[in-house]
């Protein structure tokens, strides 16, 4: 709906009021519970975050797609558990010295969310680790764990790939889509 | 019903145990800073996450609810921050032992930007 306005002064209101409104969320939970007194608490608490620390201009330019999202959490809560387990398991077998690599891997979708999702989601799930942004080239080097040879390497770029892709299915913008599809932006 | 729960909930609390354990020996054993950073993120998320859902099964009151979303949201979005810090720094103040990899794509790239 609002993937063509680029964010104005009216897109930065819009932006710190949704952060408002989750700082408010998270500061009732804190208390735990709902109330006058803590819902104006937030808000004071939230506003004053939100003056005297101001972040970068993040603006979420998609929409949430439910499906895609569930793709999202589901692939992410499997590779999470699938990661745990083979890190553990080579954390427990005696004398074995994983070998590693570090890779870069060009993005194709280069705004600062989607950098940003795919890093935390990237060192969360199997044999990855992020290490360096290329911030303007929207390049991520990563660690990659117990690397036997060079099949294994390309099997993690794509499953890097494969992260961003969920990511701005879930919630990219049309147009991130089609860079998605389309190669080249 | 209750019974089930708790049940769950202890299997949870003691998987998510033993999760932290084999974190915590993989920080131990791994031969490098980069290593220890997987076993830091990956089994001790998870374990912690485990040990999160088996309070929550056992507390089952809202307010606590809440706490333990809370701390499990702020753990998952944490963490790899963390270990890219750390990873970074060792990396860029050379504590990496290039014996142990195979392909180094970041060090190509360095001169460039190595200056920022």
């Amino acid at each position: 709906m609002t993937a063509t306005a680029r964010p104005g002064r009216y897109g930065r209101r819009r932006d710190q009021l949704v952060a408002l409104g989750w700082l408010v969320l998270v500061w009732n939970l804190l208390w735990g519970r709902f109330s006058v007194g803590n819902l104006v608490g937030g808000v004071l608490v939230g506003g004053a975050v939100l003056l005297f620390f101001p972040l970068p201009p993040v603006s979420f330019a998609g929409r949430l797609r439910p499906r895609a999202l569930l793709v999202l959490a589901g692939t992410f809560v499997v590779e999470l558990v699938s990661a745990s387990a083979h890190v553990a398991a080579i954390a427990v077998r005696p004398g074995y010295r994983p070998r590693g690599a570090i890779i870069g891997v060009r993005l194709r979708v280069r705004t600062d969310l989607n950098l940003a999702l795919t890093a935390e989601l990237i060192s969360l799930v199997p044999g990855t680790l992020i290490l360096e942004v290329d911030r303007d080239a929207g390049i991520l080097y990563v660690h990659v764990l117990d690397v036997r040879g060079p099949a294994d390497l390309t099997g993690s770029r794509d499953r890097i790939l494969a992260v961003e892709e969920r990511i701005v299915r879930a919630v990219g913008s049309e147009a991130e889509q089609r860079q998605l599809t389309g190669g080249a932006p | 019903m209750s019974g089930v729960l708790d049940t769950l909930g202890a299997v949870a609390l003691v998987a998510g145990a033993l999760l932290s354990l084999a974190a915590g020996i993989g920080v131990l054993r791994f031969p490098d800073v980069l290593d220890r950073m997987h076993a830091a993120t990956k089994p001790q998320v998870l374990g912690v996450l485990f040990l999160l859902l088996g309070l929550a099964l056992r507390l089952r009151t809202p307010a606590d609810l809440g706490m333990i979303a809370l701390v499990g949201i702020f753990q998952l979005v944490t963490a790899p921050v963390a270990a890219q810090m750390i990873g970074r720094a060792a990396y860029r103040s050379g504590r990496v032992d290039r014996e142990l990899l195979d392909v180094d794509e970041l060090a190509e790239r360095e001169p460039p930007g190595a200056g920022r």
